[in-house]
C-alpha cells in the first residue's frame, strides 16, 4: 500500500514535471521578427483595441473568460460554433484616425499541438476602408507565446492578473514566412494578392475578462505595383 | 521506496507525453456537408439564416443604435456609408454550422456588398456580390477566395430573401438563403 501511494505521488510529480517542461521548453522558439518588418514595399497599418468591450461587438459561447459585448448580444452556443468568436471593430490608421471597419471571426484549430508549441486559431478578417476598398484576410494564429508570456504568469500570480509589456506576432501562416494571405476585393485593392501580419501589444490581462489593456495591429504589405503607384493615400501608408 | 518514486516519475512523464501527443486538444464538432451535384457541373450547397432569430448584429449607417440592445454603432463620418450584419448560418437541415457577415458599403460608383461565411470545422468562404439585384429580387455573387476546405474552390453564390409561409406560431419572418455553386480550380496536368 505504501509503495502504491509513493508510485502515485511519483506519477503525479512526473506529469507536473512534464507540464512544466512543455510550458517552459527553451527549444520551442518564439516567432521572432515579423517578415513584414523588413519589407521594402509599402505597408498599410491598421490598429484596433485588443479589449473586447472596446469593440463594437464581441461574441462567443458566453461561458469563456471574455464576456460578450454588448451584454445582450446573441451567443454562439451551438455545438458547431461553440469554439468560435466573432468581433466587429473600428480600425484606425497610422495617425490614429478612424479608417474603417474590421470584422474578425476566429475558431480554435484542430491543428493545435501543445507538445510542439502550437496553440493554433484559424481566423479571418474582413476589412473595409471607405473610399478605398475591401479585403479579406485569412490566417492561422499561434497563441503559444501569448499563453507562455501572459496567461501562465497570470495564473501563477495570486490575483490571477498579469501586468507588463508583451508584444508579439500572432500570425503564423498560411504563408511560408508566417504571413497571412490577403485578397483585395474592391476599390484600389481589387484583384490584389497581399501579405499581412497581425500583432498584439498587451499591458494588462486578467484570468476573468481577458485583456484589460491591449492594442492590436494589422500590417498589410502592398504589392510592388501599388507601391510604385503614387495614388495610394499616404495616411494609410506606414513605410516605404 | 526511492526506486518506486523514480519509476512513478518516469511513468508520469510518459503518460503525460502520450496523452498530450495522442489526445486532441481541440475537437471541432462537424455536421455532415450537404453538397449536391449541380446538373450543369460543379457542386451546390445551401446555407440560410433565419430572420430574426439568427441575427447577431445589425449596424446601420447613420443610426447610433441597432441590434443587439446596447450596440453603439460608430457615428464617425467614415462609417456613414457602411452597414454590417452578423448572422448564425445554417445548413439545409436547419442546423447552425457557422457564422456569417454581410456588409454593404455605399461608394460613388456602386455599392460594395460582401459576404464572409465562416464554418469552423471546414473553412471560410468570401463572396463579392453584384451591386444590382437580378430579376426576381435575388443577387448573384462571385466566390472570390476561401480557406481550408474552400481554398481550391471558385464559383458563385446566389442570395435571396424567402418569406416564411408556414404560418407556424414560432416560425421566422423569413430567411436569407445563400446557394453556393462550387467549381474546382483547374490545375495543369503534370
Amino acid at each position: 500500500m505504501k509503495y502504491l501511494l509513493v508510485l502515485i505521488i511519483g506519477i503525479i510529480s512526473g506529469a507536473a514535471i512534464f507540464a512544466t517542461g512543455v510550458a517552459f521548453n527553451p527549444f520551442i522558439s518564439s516567432q521572432g521578427l515579423s517578415p513584414l518588418a523588413v519589407t521594402d514595399s509599402q505597408t498599410v497599418a491598421l490598429t484596433y483595441s485588443g479589449v473586447a468591450s472596446d469593440g463594437i461587438v464581441f461574441t462567443n459561447d458566453g461561458e469563456s473568460r471574455v464576456s460578450p459585448h454588448p451584454e445582450k448580444v446573441l451567443q454562439l452556443w451551438e455545438a458547431s460554433i461553440r469554439k468560435t468568436t466573432a468581433s466587429v471593430k473600428e480600425l484606425r490608421d497610422g495617425r490614429g484616425q478612424v479608417a474603417g471597419l474590421g470584422i474578425k471571426m476566429s475558431s480554435l484549430s484542430e491543428a493545435t499541438r501543445l507538445f510542439a508549441g502550437k496553440a493554433i486559431v484559424d481566423s479571418v478578417w474582413y476589412v473595409y476602408l471607405p473610399g478605398r476598398g475591401g479585403m479579406f484576410i485569412e490566417q492561422t494564429e499561434n497563441y503559444w507565446d501569448f499563453l507562455r508570456g501572459i496567461v501562465i504568469p497570470a495564473y501563477r500570480s495570486s490575483a490571477n492578473t498579469w501586468q507588463g509589456s508583451w508584444i508579439g506576432n500572432l500570425t503564423a501562416g498560411p504563408g511560408a514566412l508566417g504571413t497571412a494571405k490577403v485578397t483585395g476585393s474592391s476599390g484600389e485593392f481589387n484583384g490584389l494578392e497581399m501579405l499581412a501580419v497581425e500583432s498584439l501589444a498587451v499591458r494588462a490581462w486578467r484570468s476573468v475578462g481577458g485583456s484589460l489593456a491591449a492594442d492590436g495591429q494589422l500590417l498589410i504589405e502592398l504589392p510592388p505595383e501599388v507601391t510604385d503607384d503614387s495614388s495610394v493615400d499616404e495616411d494609410f501608408v506606414e513605410d516605404e | 521506496m526511492l526506486k518506486t518514486f523514480l519509476i512513478g516519475i518516469l511513468l508520469g512523464i510518459a503518460a503525460a507525453a502520450g496523452a498530450l501527443y495522442s489526445l486532441p486538444v481541440v475537437d471541432q464538432h462537424r455536421e455532415v456537408s450537404l453538397v449536391t451535384v449541380a446538373p450543369n457541373g460543379g457542386n451546390q450547397e445551401s446555407f440560410h439564416a433565419n430572420i430574426p432569430m439568427d441575427r447577431i448584429m445589425v449596424g446601420t449607417a447613420g443610426e447610433k443604435s441597432g441590434l443587439p440592445a446596447g450596440l453603439e454603432w460608430p457615428l464617425d463620418d467614415v462609417f456613414a456609408g457602411i452597414s454590417a450584419e452578423l448572422f448564425k448560418i445554417r445548413n439545409a437541415r436547419d442546423v447552425v454550422i457557422g457564422v456569417a457577415a454581410r456588409t454593404v458599403a455605399k461608394e460613388e460608383e456602386s455599392d460594395v456588398i460582401d459576404w464572409v461565411l465562416h464554418l469552423p470545422a471546414r473553412g471560410t468562404l468570401f463572396v463579392n456580390m453584384a451591386p444590382d439585384a437580378q430579376e426576381g429580387g435575388h443577387r448573384i455573387g462571385r466566390l472570390r477566395t476561401g480557406s481550408n476546405e474552400f481554398a481550391r474552390l471558385r464559383g458563385f453564390v446566389a442570395e435571396r430573401w424567402v418569406v416564411d409561409t408556414s404560418g407556424e406560431e414560432d416560425a421566422p419572418a423569413g430567411r436569407i438563403e445563400l446557394l453556393a455553386t462550387y467549381v474546382g480550380i483547374a490545375e495543369p496536368l503534370e
